[in-house]
């Protein structure tokens, strides 16, 4: 679960990036967190994945206060989250297997536990058939779907998706969605960041706007209505 | 457990990112070995000198005359007495006519010889020759045995006491600074070698830290590396300081102009050197990545 209360971050800079922003999302919830660029949609995922810390009000982020977190918990609370990038940010180095490998290693996982899960991830994704390939031989959605098999590997309560479609034609669009739809279905809560209208909308699940540090409009089955922020 | 899984992963990563960085990698290597051979020929000429200045400081000794009222006997009875002197080595007895004796052969050769040659021994005086353990504490002993009671006057050389002991001082604090200087050099050269390899994997080091790996974990096949690359250097570096010392005291112990030096055998002192040289090739290896990891475990 996430619970933003009065959440307010000023950068360095001077910048002032939320300005009180009140959000809660419940396990197993599936939220879009839609607005234009400079809204704060960024900071709201850094914040919750503690990349930075708020200037003012209360964080939670399943079940850890991000307030008072000490840095040596920050590792686990991370372990409660999947996180999933426009540019996949996958190792080329490394086949899909090993990409996979690495986040379960990462989390101090059993060559056992290693061997079982691989398996059934890649299959859920569907690229059981691809795991020897290196993510430079795959399609952008390919690399994607590798991208959220690495998210959901170590078995994530919540995954967030920072535009998930930014770098996806239409149609691997749409399948990325039915997919991360899949896998909320299976218990994961989701949080998908997206500028994608008409794919917001297909969707019909809760959507979160926010403007200015704001948020401006938060329903469950709304729609991405404004259309200057496209 | 985990960090029984773990540990194979830290050695295979480490080892592998030598590799991935092969030409830094050996430059560092390369880099390490020439410090501690520079650091290792300098130790062994100041483990050298050490020796002979032992020698040199143990051949010291300055002269007690005995109170010429005291009977020979007497004399005799005090060196029982010098020898419970604290920092006193060796005590020995010269009567006034071997005193004699031993200054006419002294001075047998010299043009005025029959000066020196015809002097009654009455002139001389029985003495003690107090030889010391810590040059460096002469006076104190001076006075000491000054202090007996049958010893009257003494005769003492305290400027070459003060040379050997500058000359010892100065090579110390040379051999400090040297290694000081070369110490952190080697730290610099790792510390950039690691860097480059932390830089170049920046992207994997992110998303391993997103996946919620903790800072030792991301450290450890770094620091793992610097240690490889750091005993590397160090078993290179003894092998070829055993090979550059082995020539040199060939050569010292064949050269007929320097006979007088007698060099410490390397077997004596290769122990020692094996492990200075791990150890120093560890804490440069552990201490240069430490410090280049560290920024980027900032995420």
């Amino acid at each position: 679960m996430i619970r933003f209360l009065d959440i307010q971050k000023t950068y360095d800079n001077g910048t002032k990036a939320l300005k009180g922003v009140n959000l809660r999302i419940d396990d197993g919830e599936f939220a879009f967190l839609v607005g234009p660029s400079g809204s704060g949609k960024s900071t709201i995922i850094k914040l919750i994945t503690g990349e930075v810390e708020p200037s003012g009000g209360r964080l939670m982020v399943n079940g850890y206060n991000l307030n008072s977190i000490r840095l040596k918990q920050l590792p686990y609370m991370r372990r409660t989250l999947g996180v999933i990038f426009q540019d996949f940010r996958l190792i080329d180095k490394k086949t899909v297997k090993e990409n996979l490998e690495f986040a379960m290693r990462a989390v101090g996982a059993s060559p056992r536990e290693i061997r079982k899960r691989i398996p059934y991830v890649l299959d859920l994704v569907g690229l059981a058939r691809k795991e020897d390939r290196y993510p430079t031989q795959l399609s952008g959605g390919e690399q994607q779907r590798v991208a959220i098999a690495r998210a959901l590997v170590n078995n994530p309560k919540m995954i967030i998706a920072d535009e998930p479609t930014g770098n996806l034609d239409p149609g691997r669009s749409l399948e990325i969605m039915m997919l991360l739809e899949k896998i909320n279905e299976l218990g994961t809560t989701m949080l998908v960041v997206t500028h994608e209208k008409e794919l917001v909308n297909r969707f019909s699940k809760r959507v979160i706007a926010i403007e200015n540090g704001r948020i401006i409009s938060d329903e469950t089955g709304g729609y991405y209505k404004n259309e200057e922020i496209i | 457990m985990k960090k029984s899984y773990n540990f194979g992963y830290y050695m295979a990563e480490g080892f592998h990112s030598i590799f991935t960085h092969g030409l830094m990698s050996f430059t560092a290597v390369f880099m390490i070995v020439a410090c501690l051979l520079i650091m290792g020929s300098f130790s062994l000429v100041a483990v050298n000198l050490e020796q002979e200045l032992g020698k040199l400081e143990r051949e010291n000794e300055f002269l007690a005359f005995v109170d010429e009222s005291f009977s020979r006997e007497e004399a005799i009875a005090l060196q029982n007495v010098i020898e419970t002197i604290p920092n006193v080595s060796q005590v020995s007895f010269t009567t006034k006519e071997e005193a004699q004796q031993n200054y006419a052969e002294k001075y047998a050769s010299d043009k005025n010889a029959a000066l020196y040659t015809e002097l009654p021994p009455e002139v001389f005086r029985d003495r003690f020759s107090v030889h010391m353990e810590d040059l460096s504490l002469m006076q104190q002993t001076i006075d000491a045995v000054e202090a007996v009671e049958g010893i009257n006057g003494h005769q003492a050389a305290p400027e070459i006491a003060e040379g050997f002991l500058l000359v010892r001082n100065v090579a110390t604090a040379v051999a400090l600074i040297l290694i000081a200087i070369l110490l952190l050099i080697s730290i610099f050269i790792i510390y950039n070698a690691i860097k480059l390899g932390t830089f170049t994997r920046r992207e994997e080091i992110s998303i391993m830290k997103m996946c919620g790996a903790t800072n030792g974990f991301v450290r450890a096949p770094f620091v793992v590396e610097g240690m490889l690359l750091g005993l590397t250097g160090a078993v290179l570096a003894f092998f070829l300081q055993w090979g550059v010392y082995t020539l040199i005291t060939g050569a010292i112990d064949t050269g007929h102009t320097i006979q007088l030096l007698t060099v410490v055998p390397f077997k004596d002192i290769w122990v020692r050197v094996l492990g200075a040289f791990a150890g120093i090739g560890l804490l440069v290896g552990t201490g240069g990545s430490v410090l280049a990891i560290r920024k980027f475990l900032q995420v």
